[in-house]
């Protein structure tokens, strides 16, 4: 990291009378939970993609030291992790992996487009406690979904979630990120997950990985993000949001969840190489904290590393400080000011208030950083009929206009927090 | 102690006299402020926020009551319906449950 991503200020404990919100800013000694992207392999190549997955890395971690990671894990009390990818299911020690986890007490929830899901994969999933599986669907219908996930993802999705439904498992997940193409099917999406049992959950798309391409014709506007507000308001607990949208509690009503950037606070991403990012939506060098395979280990990076230290420090709230909304909003998400070339200290590029678009307007010509690494699949695009893409450059390397690839993981871990009780 | 737990604990409806243990699938983290619970079979996460009721908690198993368990986490008379009440919402999310006794 070159320069430091927030105003600096002393590093100090915080003294435990302090708000549990506070208590996480400052940092756990280990996080609540992460995601783990297990490869960057993947049989789609979603425009959207937050890893640009598509091709297997050659470094990736092997299965020794995943499960090595795994023993650390349990060893720092580390609840769950979100399994994501690339497609982890493809990984060939995927179910053996998810296996040792579990018998280690860790959780597993895991993301994927579900091509691996047959009856068989569904049966075993429903007779384990211990995990919890997240279909990806970006559309209530083939035709929203695949023009972003690729030509036949409804079907295999829709197919995935009918064997689970029959195998009994109860409650698993549709993770659906929110673009502006189906922010108008909530209700179908929400019938969707009623008819085969599931819950439903949505989160905000971000400029990450390829989505950093796509997210200017994909990312909800102004009125709709108010709309998805108000259906979320309705719909309160009933509906998952990875605590996704915090941002959004600029309108007034908090959502449900904790309204926090756990970036290297209280969650991470381990990347398919053992890279350890501060998040799953924040694949730069500039949020890189170390790597697993160092001396440390993982703990080490989490305890030790800069990059998190600098994270666990106060923060002014910049620009924002003053905007009578920072107190719900905390000035949005780290993830999405970088990757639009915004300040880290002023608004998200999505501020309800407005500012983000000012912001925007004001940073125009300037470029954003781009996401280290690109796996996408050298390949073709993927027939979009939304026109998300702009026309490839021939000037171009391949990898640089190839498109493809997806990951189905889209997690901000912590969802599923209940504030609790106090004491 | 937040206002708002103590505001609940009004209307507490646990019953202290009775055996209570942590729900086996759960697991606990101890932390500065307190704790946080874990959840393995609902999925859900909780928070203790202080010490003291990770105290009450990590006994309720051994204590013949949770009242007795208040006893030997220290608690006075006047904190019971505070804790009560946390306790109360622990059980109402599974993260403790009433012992059957043997």
């Amino acid at each position: 990291m070159t320069q430091p991503l927030v105003t600096r200020a002393p590093l100090t404990r915080p003294p435990v009378t302090l708000p549990l919100v506070e208590q996480f800013a400052c940092g756990l000694d280990a996080p609540i939970c992460l995601t783990w992207e297990l490869t960057y392999a993947c049989n789609l190549s979603c425009v959207h993609c937050l890893s640009s997955s598509g091709r297997r890395d050659p470094r990736e971690l092997t299965t020794a030291e995943c499960r090595a990671v795994i023993d650390e894990l349990e060893r720092m009390q580390v609840f769950y992790v979100n399994i994501g990818g690339g497609e982890p299911t493809v990984r060939p020690d995927f179910w053996d992996l998810v296996d040792y986890a579990t018998a280690h007490h860790v959780g597993v929830k895991f993301s994927t487009n579900g091509v691996q899901i047959d009856p068989a994969a569904a049966r075993r999933l429903a007779a384990s406690d211990y995990v919890d599986v997240q279909i990806s669907l970006d559309g209530a219908t083939a035709e929203v979904n695949d023009a972003v996930r690729g030509p036949g993802s409804y079907a295999t999705a829709l197919r995935a979630m009918r064997h689970l439904a029959e195998a009994g498992f109860r409650g698993f997940k549709i993770s659906v990120v929110v673009t502006r193409q189906n922010v108008s099917q909530l209700d179908d999406f929400k019938a969707i997950a009623d008819r085969f049992g599931a819950q439903l959950r949505l989160t905000r798309l971000r400029p990450s990985g390829r989505g950093a391409d796509v997210w200017d014709e994909l990312h909800p506007t102004a009125g709709q993000q108010r709309q998805l507000y108000d259906w979320l308001v309705a719909h309160g607990e009933q509906v998952l949001t990875g605590d996704s949208f915090f941002h959004l509690a600029g309108y007034g009503e908090a959502l449900p969840g904790l309204n926090l950037c756990g970036a290297g606070r209280v969650v991470c991403l381990i990347d398919p190489i053992g890279d350890v990012y501060a998040c799953p939506f924040a694949i730069h060098d500039s949020f890189l904290a170390g790597n697993v395979r160092g001396p440390g280990g993982f703990a080490a990076v989490w305890r030790e590393s800069e990059l998190f230290a600098d994270l666990r420090r106060p923060q002014t709230g910049g620009a924002c400080h003053s905007c009578s909304a920072y107190d719900s909003c905390r000035g949005g998400c780290m993830a999405a000011k970088f990757f639009t070339g915004l300040p880290l200290d002023g608004p998200d590029p999505e501020c309800v208030k407005g500012h983000g678009e000012r912001a925007l307007s004001a940073a125009a010509g300037a470029s954003p950083p781009r996401p280290s690494g690109d796996h996408s699949h050298r390949t073709h695009p993927v027939p979009v009929s939304i026109g998300v893409r702009p026309p490839a450059d021939p000037g171009l390397p391949p990898a640089s206009r190839g498109l493809p690839p997806d990951r189905a993981c889209d997690e901000s871990p912590l969802a599923g927090f209940s504030p609790g009780p106090g004491g | 102690m937040s206002t708002e737990t103590q505001a609940r604990g009004a209307r507490a409806g646990f019953d202290l006299d009775r055996p209570w243990q942590l729900h086996p699938q759960v697991s606990v983290r101890p932390e500065r402020f307190g704790a946080l619970l874990y959840h393995f079979g609902t999925r859900r996460l909780s928070f203790l926020k202080s010490p003291a009721l990770l105290t009450v908690v990590s006994s309720l198993g051994d204590a013949p009551t949770a009242r007795e368990a208040c006893r030997l986490a220290g608690l006075t008379e006047a904190e019971l319906p505070a804790y009560a009440a946390a306790l109360e919402t622990l059980a109402s999310s599974q993260m403790i449950r009433e012992r059957v006794s043997s």
